[in-house]
C-alpha cells in the first residue's frame, strides 16, 4: 500500500477526514496549528464541506465542536496545551455532559518550551476531567487514533483527548491510510437533558462518569495501542509512555529489548501490565514526555513497593523534553557523545523580521517612554513580545493571551499611572476585549496599544477574527472615539506616531492607539500565491 | 543503508527544500524516512535545523542520537558547528561558507573557518557563488545538497529525480538551473573530499 509522508500534525488532519468528522474548530498554536492547516487544503475535506475556518479562541473552538457533537455529528477541536487552559471550563464539562457524536480534543505539548510560555502535560487535565486519552508513539498511530477514536467517544459517551507533544507534531514519517468512514446523520441526544447540567442533573451526570470508569480502564488493558512486551532480564521493567517508546527501541535496533516494556498510549494506566510488571521486576523505569504523571501515580508515598525510577529520582532529567540520550544514560549505555561546540558559536535567538511594523512601533513607544520611568509596558502572546530582546526592550511582562490589558489596568489600579498594553490584533480578539471592557467602565488610565499586522503571524499568518473590526469592537465597548487613533507604522509617520503616544500616555482614562500594516511575511506569501 | 542527517541553517534560508529533495528521493529508492523540523518561532531568523534519517530498516526515534549523524548539512558556516555534538566520529560536516550574519556578536568569520578546518571530514563550498555561476542564487540549496550527495547512500539518479519532481510544476529551465546546481555541488566535493 502506499504511504503518505505526513507530519505526525498532517497524520491527525487525514486521520480525523478519514474518519468522518464533519467539523473542525481550533485557534492557531505551535505545535498544533498545521493539523487545521491540512484539512483547510484537503480537496476531500473541500467536497464534504468539513467546517474548517478558525474561531476566535480555543473556548469558543471547543464549545463550538460540542455543539456539533450535541447534533449528532463527529467534530475535533485542536488547540496547543496553554490553549486547554483558555478551554478548560468547558472541556472538563463536556465531560460531564458527554457526547453525542464523537468529539476528540487535540491537544499539543510543548515540552523543552522550543514556541510556549510553559511545558504544562495536558495528560493531567485528561485525569482530571476523567476521560480516556490517547497518545500516539509514531505517526501512523497519529493517525489511527484521530480516525478511531470518534468511535471510542462515542463508545464511552465522552470526549476524548488526543495529545501529542512538539516532536511528533514536526516529524514526518510514512502513514498508510484507510478506508473512509461516512460522516454522521443529524440528530440529536437520545435524552433531552443530556445537556443541562443543572446541579440535580449534574449530580446524576457525574455518578454516571464515575461508573465509565470501570469500561475506560478495560478500554486501555484491551487497547491495540497498548502492550506488553516479554523480556528476559528482569532486573529491571520499563514504562514508555508515547513518543518515549522510539527513543528506548532507538537503543534496540534489531526490535527487542532485553527487559519487559509496557508500551502505553491509551489512558487511563493499563493496571494489568502494570501489575504484572510490578511483580515481575525488581525496578520500574519510567519513560514519559512531559511532567512525571505516570512516575507520581505509581511512586508510594511511603517509598516501600518496588523502586521507581524516572524524572523524580533524577534518573531523567525533572524538565525538558526527552531524547535517545537521556534515555541511553537512563539505561547505563555508554555512547560517543559527538564533538563539542565550539566557544565561537553565537546564540542566534527570533527576531521581528526587517520592516515588521512592530519594529517602528516599539521605536516610537521608546522615544515616549523614555520621559517616564522604566516598567510601564505590559504585553502579550505574539511576535511583538520580541519587544522584550534588544534592541527594543520595551515590554515588562508575557503571561497569558490577553493579559497585557488586564496587568496593566491592575498596575494602574495600584498607581503606576500611565500604565501600557500592547496587544496584537488577534490576541485582542482572542482575549483582551473582555480585560478592555473591565478597564472601560472603571476609566482605568491605560493606553492600549493593539498593533495590528492584519495576521496572526507568529504561528504562519492564518486570518484573524478581529480583522477589520478592531475599532467598532473599541467603540461598542465604550472607548471614547476620540481617544482611538489609527496610524501606518512606518518611518515617515514616526513623529505622527510619537506624538499620539506622548499625548494619550498623558491622558487619564482608557485611550486606543492602533499602528496598522499587514505582516511583511503574510503580505509576500500573498504576493507569492498571487503569481 | 542508513543515513542520518542534521540539517542546518538560519530561519527563511529553506533548508527544507533540501529535506523534501531528498525525501522524493529516498522514497523513489523504497527507503523508509523519519524527518523532525522546525517549526514555530525560531522560523524568524533563528537558528533551525532538521532530523532526517534515512534507511531500508524501520527507524524508531525521530531524533538522531548524539554522536550518530553521518552527515551534517548546513547552509550557514557557524550553524554547521552549533551541531557537532550530532556528528559521529566518522561523520561528514558538509557547509556552505556565506555567512548569514543577523545579530550584532557574529564572530569573525575566520575563527569559524578555522573550527570547521579542525574537523577531520569536511568540505567547505561557495554554495552562493556557484549558484550564481549556474544562473540564479536561489539554487544555492540544491548546490549544497549536491556537495552533500557522496556521502549520502541514495543514488544520484534518484536524488536528480527527486529535483526533478518538486520543480516539474515550474518548468524545464528551472529544473535544468536546479540540476545543473546539484552536479556543480557534487563536482566540488568530489574534487576536494
Amino acid at each position: 500500500m502506499q504511504k503518505h509522508l505526513f507530519l505526525g500534525v498532517e497524520a491527525i488532519g487525514q486521520g480525523a477526514i478519514d474518519g468522518g468528522m464533519s467539523g473542525v474548530y481550533s485557534y492557531p498554536g505551535t505545535p498544533s496549528t498545521e493539523i487545521t492547516e491540512f484539512i483547510q487544503e484537503n480537496p476531500l475535506a473541500e467536497e464534504r464541506n468539513i467546517h474548517r475556518t478558525w474561531t476566535a479562541n480555543e473556548k469558543t473552538a471547543l464549545e463550538t465542536a460540542l455543539g456539533m457533537s450535541y447534533a449528532g455529528k463527529r467534530a475535533m477541536s485542536c488547540m496547543k496545551h496553554v490553549g486547554l487552559n483558555v478551554a478548560a471550563d468547558v472541556f472538563v464539562n463536556a465531560a460531564m455532559t458527554g457526547v453525542n457524536g464523537g468529539l476528540i480534543v487535540t491537544v499539543a505539548d510543548d515540552p523543552s518550551m522550543h514556541s510556549s510560555q510553559n511545558e504544562q502535560d495536558s495528560r493531567f487535565y485528561g485525569k482530571f476531567a476523567m476521560v480516556p486519552v490517547l497518545e500516539p508513539s509514531s505517526q501512523q498511530e497519529a493517525y489511527d487514533m484521530a480516525r478511531d477514536g470518534f468511535a471510542l467517544s462515542e463508545q464511552t459517551k465522552v470526549p476524548v483527548m488526543l495529545r501529542i507533544t512538539t516532536r511528533l507534531a514536526h516529524s514526518r514519517a510514512g502513514v498508510a491510510r484507510k478506508e473512509v468512514l461516512p460522516e454522521n446523520q443529524l440528530s440529536l441526544p437520545a435524552d433531552p437533558r443530556q445537556f443541562i447540567l443543572l446541579p440535580a442533573i449534574a449530580r446524576r451526570k457525574y455518578k454516571g462518569l464515575l461508573e465509565s470508569q470501570n469500561l475506560f480502564l478495560k478500554l486501555s488493558e484491551e487497547s491495540i495501542y497498548n502492550r506488553y512486551e516479554e523480556g528476559a532480564e528482569k532486573s529491571l521493567g520499563i514504562i514508555a509512555c508515547g513518543i518515549a517508546y522510539n527513543y528506548l527501541m532507538e537503543h534496540y535496533p534489531n526490535g527487542t529489548c532485553p527487559y519487559p516494556v509496557v508500551k502505553i498510549s491509551q489512558y487511563p494506566l493499563p493496571e494489568n501490565y502494570i501489575n504484572r510488571l510490578d511483580q515481575e521486576c525488581d525496578e520500574i523505569l519510567v519513560l514519559e514526555e512531559g511532567a512525571p504523571m505516570v512516575e507520581e501515580m505509581l511512586k508510594g508515598f511511603f517509598a516501600k513497593g518496588t523502586p521507581i525510577k524516572g524524572r523524580l529520582d533524577g534518573t531523567l532529567p525533572r524538565d525538558g523534553e526527552l531524547n535517545p540520550d537521556l534515555i541511553a544514560k537512563a539505561l547505563g549505555k555508554q555512547m560517543f557523545s559527538g564533538y563539542a561546540i565550539p566557544e565561537v558559536v553565537a546564540n542566534r535567538p527570533p527576531a521581528l523580521c526587517m520592516g515588521c511594523g512592530h519594529q517602528d512601533a516599539y521605536v516610537a513607544m521608546n522615544e515616549v517612554l523614555a520621559d517616564y520611568s522604566k516598567g510601564r509596558v505590559f504585553s502579550d502572546i505574539g511576535c511583538y513580545t520580541l519587544g522584550a530582546l534588544p534592541p527594543y526592550e520595551t515590554i515588562f511582562s508575557c503571561v497569558d493571551m490577553g493579559a497585557s490589558i488586564t496587568m496593566a489596568k491592575g498596575a494602574a489600579d495600584a498607581g503606576l499611572i500611565p500604565a501600557v498594553a500592547m496587544i496584537g490584533d488577534s490576541t485582542f480578539a482572542h482575549s483582551g476585549i473582555t480585560g478592555l471592557l473591565d478597564a472601560v467602565n472603571e476609566k482605568s488610565s491605560i493606553t492600549v496599544v493593539i498593533s495590528d499586522n492584519e495576521s496572526i503571524s507568529m504561528t504562519g499568518g492564518q486570518d484573524s477574527s478581529a480583522f477589520g473590526k478592531i475599532e467598532s469592537i473599541c467603540i461598542g465597548l465604550g472607548v471614547d472615539p476620540a481617544h482611538i487613533h489609527t496610524i501606518v507604522p512606518l518611518k515617515k509617520n514616526h513623529e505622527e506616531m510619537v506624538r499620539l503616544f506622548r499625548e494619550e500616555f498623558a491622558y487619564n482614562g482608557v485611550s486606543v492607539i492602533i499602528p496598522r500594516r499587514e505582516c511583511i511575511q503574510r503580505a509576500s506569501s500573498r504576493k507569492r500565491n498571487k503569481k | 543503508m542508513k543515513s542520518d542527517i542534521i540539517l542546518a541553517g538560519v530561519g527563511g534560508q529553506g533548508i527544507l527544500s533540501i529535506a523534501t529533495a531528498l525525501g522524493e528521493a529516498a522514497l523513489a529508492d523504497n527507503l523508509l524516512i523519519k524527518q523532525a523540523e522546525t517549526h514555530g518561532m525560531s522560523q524568524r531568523g533563528g537558528a533551525v535545523y532538521s532530523h532526517m534519517r534515512i534507511s531500508d530498516r524501520p527507524i524508531s526515534s525521530d531524533l538522531i542520537p548524539g554522536g550518530a549523524a553521518d552527515l551534517i548539512l548546513s547552509v550557514e558556516p557557524m550553524e554547521s558547528l552549533r551541531y557537532l555534538p550530532y556528528l559521529s566520529e566518522t561523520g561528514y560536516l558538509v557547509t556552505n561558507i556565506t555567512p548569514f550574519v543577523n545579530i550584532p556578536n557574529y564572530p569573525d568569520i575566520e575563527k569559524v573557518m578555522e573550527e570547521i578546518r579542525k574537523l577531520p571530514r569536511f568540505i567547505a563550498i561557495d554554495a552562493d557563488a556557484i549558484a550564481k555561476e549556474v544562473g540564479s542564487s536561489r539554487a544555492s540549496n540544491m548546490v549544497m545538497l549536491g556537495a552533500a550527495s557522496p556521502f549520502i547512500d541514495i543514488e544520484f539518479s534518484k536524488i536528480e529525480a527527486g529535483i526533478r519532481t518538486i520543480f516539474g510544476r515550474k518548468g524545464e529551465e528551472v529544473v535544468n538551473l536546479n540540476l545543473e546546481a546539484l552536479r556543480r555541488g557534487r563536482q566540488f566535493a568530489e574534487e576536494n573530499r
